[in-house]
């Protein structure tokens, strides 16, 4: 086995996007995760995301560091460039990719091992830097590929497959990214593709970092009773805080109108609008304090509390505290980039 | 024997007090008499307070090297006195600040002494403590003017470049100047036998510091990304690199083209740099050894998945932190063979900031061509002291040599792209950029891949990409800029060198002519080794290579690489944190022929 392609055949009759591409043009290579994996459900959701953006599959550079989270940027977008780096580097990889070309599309998928562990600094200098991204953080409390160690996000007594509760207190990811000044913070659950779907999409269009931590149980090593990172764990302590429907712009907007009316609307760099349907009460996903809160309440609680959970659109991406051209760097040909030798001549004179 | 045009000297003082500015004022009037000159700063790791010295040596011959013991000490600093004493040439002169009595057991009978009381006339004419300080160090200057023959017209002209319109920093400086000038003249017979006379040396000639000359190359190669953590002795070349872009890369509404990410440490740099190179753009990072050692596993990466990447290596004195301020040519194996697994990168060595200037536009050449990573192995001699250079010129009809990348036309004409297959003997597989063409999308990846850009696991299919690295590597060892090769008649014994060694290499040889000693020299410029290194290995029995290391690392490599018996390699070691001098070149390679002799 060297490599496992899907075949490309599709039914005459699948929905096609505004490009005219169906969801399959948006797929990647065969998983080769467990069977029940969360990730795969994550890979799945993002193809829909993509796919109903009408993105375009080569405008799209998809970056992952190591683990089995990474491994997912071979399933999704074959046409998109992918990069599957070191371990906890992808960060970096992704920062200086986007210095160079801010004109496509980017996506880093990591996990909980990979982002709050060994690339912990990383990615609080990403978030920092506020470099636009979406940031997937499949986050299931454990090491898969090296078998069932807990991972820094492991919640104190929950248990290992062995038995063995974990002593260590959490980092939690949003409450992490909210204290760090991010301009996009959300978390949700592989298990709920209506929840997720919009939170990526938005996500994709927040013309900043978007941290999006998604609870993905590992079926394997993580999904046992006891463990706080379970399929099961995850569905009885749900908190939807406010479920949101992202609204693309050039889309009808009566299409997409949430059913149970809006009571806030949040305009993205692109006139693009997110929709927040209000379930907890006086939550304001646009008060940093308050989302903090909030989150650190319900986890007390033992509760998840998920959701699109702050979101900032006033804060600029790093080209734009850079001063960077608005078009690709990438795009400006070397003669605008050397300034001649009849220049160098002048300099020269500073030297003497 | 020193004379007219022909010594050195060294001055002493405390860091912090605004010595590398007088300093610097000297070094270029001297430069602006025509005169060839030239720099050494040796400084502490420090802010403020511990002892600094800055050695200039004049030679109207155009020598670079570093010359020990001195013709004038100009001791500022009571905290070294003993030391800087014991560095006078027997029948030098030592001048010092007679504001207070100096031990006569520090003093020497064979020099003459020049008490100037820089202290007490300064603490009379200015007011303020910081201000008093800083103009006893320009006091000196004029001291140093007097009795050396400085132009004053040059050193007032410079002054007014300087502080233009700040009118009461150009008097007050001029005034300090003025002190130690007129009271070397009333007390003491100026100039000193050994001094200045205008010459017209320098005119096509520039100073400037590697670090500057490389930046000013990166600029002019059309690099647009540079990530770097800050670290001595690399700091400045971004630092250059960034005033140079705000000079020439800003678009008239001034928005800037090019992106400067101060990363958040040196393995962030390294990973930045292999990002933005992915996406097409030249992109760059300085370091030093510290920070080499943390883009090991990255470097690996690059040089997997076959990612451009330049780095600059401002080697100074390991292991570990070292001396920070000291220099050294201490990474030259580290970084050959850099990362787990089986690696080799190309390595270019400049000898002086000229070089950092033309090779920082190889090494993106380089990098681009073969898809991998080049390192700039320059050191903190070369980076951070200022050298006499010809004026740097541009042949403007370069254009990058971006190798093989299929562009949305060229992809069109084949029938399906696949990443690490290669059809030519240099081994070098087209790549294609992000964001141009859906035909063009592939997987990078620094887990085992088969030549179409695919996962494996299998030996054969893992074996046929790895061999192909191996002819890459091979093809590039006849790219890199060829070694410098000065053939002496008769010599029976070859020298073989690198980097900011040439300079008391070439000098050590002319003295050795004189006195009889005949050597061929060569300096390598680039690894891997290609014919000309190897054939110049077949030319004698015995070499002598002469590095800056402890532990012979250039031999190594030679020794490694060519396959050269290690019994031909005799070495000569400089690794205390200075530049190289002259004395040891000449001293050891007499020594080591006297041992072949006898061999013999």
């Amino acid at each position: 086995m060297t490599s496992i392609t899907k075949p490309r055949v599709q039914h005459p009759s699948s929905t096609r996007n505004a490009l005219g591409l169906s969801r399959r043009d948006y797929e990647g290579s065969m998983s080769t995760l467990c069977a029940g994996c969360g990730h795969d459900s994550v890979t799945a959701a993002l193809i829909d995301a993509f796919w109903q953006l009408d993105i375009q599959p080569h405008r799209v550079a998809k970056l992952s560091g190591i683990g089995c989270s990474s491994k997912t940027t071979a399933y999704f977008i074959n046409q998109a460039h992918g990069f599957n780096s070191v371990h906890g580097r992808m960060p970096a990889v992704a920062t200086g990719a986007n210095a160079a070309n801010r004109e496509l599309y980017f996506v880093g998928v990591s996990g909980d091992g990979d982002s709050l562990s060994i690339g912990l600094g990383q990615m609080c200098h990403a978030i920092r830097r506020n470099v636009s991204m979406l940031y997937v953080l499949e986050n299931n409390g454990v090491y898969g590929l090296t078998k069932g160690q807990f991972s820094a996000s492991a919640d104190i007594g929950s248990k290992s497959k062995k038995g063995e509760p974990n002593v260590q207190p959490p980092i939690d990811p949003v409450l992490l990214a909210l204290t760090l000044g991010a301009s996009f913070v959300a978390r949700s659950f592989s298990g709920d593709k209506a929840q997720l779907v919009p939170i990526l999409k938005a996500g994709l269009k927040h013309g900043g970092f978007a941290l999006v931590d998604i609870i993905s149980p590992c079926v394997t090593f993580n999904d046992h009773e006891g463990s706080t990172k379970s399929y099961l764990y995850t569905r009885q302590h749900y908190d939807e805080v406010a479920p949101v429907d992202f609204v693309p712009l050039r889309r009808e907007i009566a299409a997409t109108e949430p059913a149970e009316g809006a009571v806030r609307s949040v305009t993205m760099h692109d006139g693009s609008t997110v929709h927040f349907r209000m379930l907890a009460e006086d939550y304001d996903p646009t008060n940093r304090e308050s989302a903090y809160s909030y989150v650190r309440a319900a986890h007390e609680r033992g509760e998840v509390a998920t959701g699109l959970l702050y979101i900032d659109q006033g804060s600029p991406d790093m080209h734009g505290v850079s001063g960077t051209i608005d078009s690709a760097l990438t795009s400006l040909p070397y003669e605008s980039l050397c300034p001649g030798n009849a220049k160098l001549q002048e300099l020269m004179e500073e030297y003497r | 024997m020193s004379g007219v045009n022909d010594f050195c000297f060294k001055i002493g003082t405390v860091n912090g007090t605004g010595s590398a500015s007088a300093n610097g004022l000297l070094m270029q009037a001297i430069f602006r008499m025509g005169i060839p000159v030239v720099g050494k700063n040796v400084f502490p790791s420090n802010i403020q307070g511990l002892p600094t010295w800055y050695e200039i040596r004049v030679s109207r011959d155009g020598y670079t090297a570093r010359t020990a013991p001195f013709d004038l000490m100009v001791a500022m600093n009571t905290g070294t006195y003993a030391r800087d004493v014991a560095e006078i040439k027997p029948g030098g002169y030592l001048m010092y600040d007679a504001s207070w009595p100096m031990a006569q057991s520090l003093l020497r009978d064979d020099v003459t002494v020049i008490g100037i009381p820089l202290g007490e006339m300064c603490n009379n004419a200015f007011t303020g403590d910081r201000e008093r300080t800083l103009m006893k160090n320009i006091a000196y200057t004029g001291a140093l003017a007097a009795l050396l023959a400085i132009d004053m017209d040059v050193i007032h002209a410079m002054l007014q470049e300087k502080f233009g319109r700040k009118k009461h920093l150009l008097e007050s400086n001029y005034k300090a100047i003025r002190l130690g000038y007129d009271y070397a003249r009333e007390h003491y017979p100026c100039p000193l036998p050994f001094h200045l006379e205008k010459m017209d040396a320098t005119r096509d000639h520039i100073l400037i510091d590697g670090n500057a000359a490389a930046a000013l190359g990166a600029l002019y190669a059309g690099a647009t990304v540079g990530a770097w953590y800050p670290i001595t002795p690399a700091t400045s070349l971004m630092e250059n690199f960034r005033m140079f872009c705000e000079k020439f890369r800003k678009t008239p509404d001034g928005k800037r083209q090019f992106c400067i990410v101060q990363a958040e440490d040196e393995l962030a740099a390294a990973g930045m740099v292999i990002g933005a190179s992915w996406m097409g753009a030249r992109a760059f990072t300085p370091t030093a050894g510290p920070g080499i050692s943390l883009m090991g596993e990255f470097v690996g990466l690059a040089y997997y998945a076959e990612v451009p990447a330049v780095f600059f290596d401002v080697q100074r004195t390991g292991p570990s932190t070292g001396m920070p301020t000291r220099t050294q040519q201490s990474d030259i194996l580290s970084a050959a063979y850099l990362s787990h697994g089986d690696t080799k990168h190309i390595l270019l060595f400049p000898a002086s900031p000229e070089e950092c200037f033309t090779m920082a536009r190889d090494a993106f050449d380089l990098a681009e061509r073969y898809q991998t990573p080049v390192f700039v192995m320059m050191d903190l001699d070369i980076g951070m002291n200022d050298w006499m250079c010809k004026r740097f010129e541009w042949d403007d009809s370069y254009r990058p040599d971006r190798g093989k990348v299929l562009d949305a036309a060229a992809l069109q004409k084949v029938e399906k792209f696949f990443r690490y297959m290669s059809t030519n003997g240099d081994g070098v597989a087209a790549r294609t950029l992000p964001g141009v063409d859906p035909k063009g999308s592939y997987f990078t990846r620094g887990s085992g891949h088969t030549k179409f850009g695919t996962y494996t696991e299998d030996a054969d299919e893992y074996r046929e990409v790895m061999d192909r690295l191996v002819r890459k590597l091979a093809a590039a060892a006849e790219t890199v800029p060829a070694p410098e090769i000065i053939d002496a008649d008769g010599a029976s014994v070859g020298v073989i060198t690198l980097g900011g060694c040439r300079g008391a290499v070439l000098e050590g040889l002319d003295r050795l002519k004189e006195q009889g000693v005949a050597l061929d020299y060569m300096r390598v410029r680039g690894f891997p080794f290609g014919k000309p290194v190897r054939e110049f290995l077949t030319r004698h029995d015995r070499y002598i290579v002469i590095e800056q290391n402890r532990d012979a690392q250039l031999r190594s490599l030679l020794i490694l690489e060519t396959g050269i018996a290690p019994e031909r390699l005799m070495s000569i070691l400089e690794y205390g944190g200075l530049p190289l001098g002259t004395n040891q070149v000449v001293d050891g390679v007499l020594g080591l022929l006297k041992g072949v002799e006898v061999a013999v």
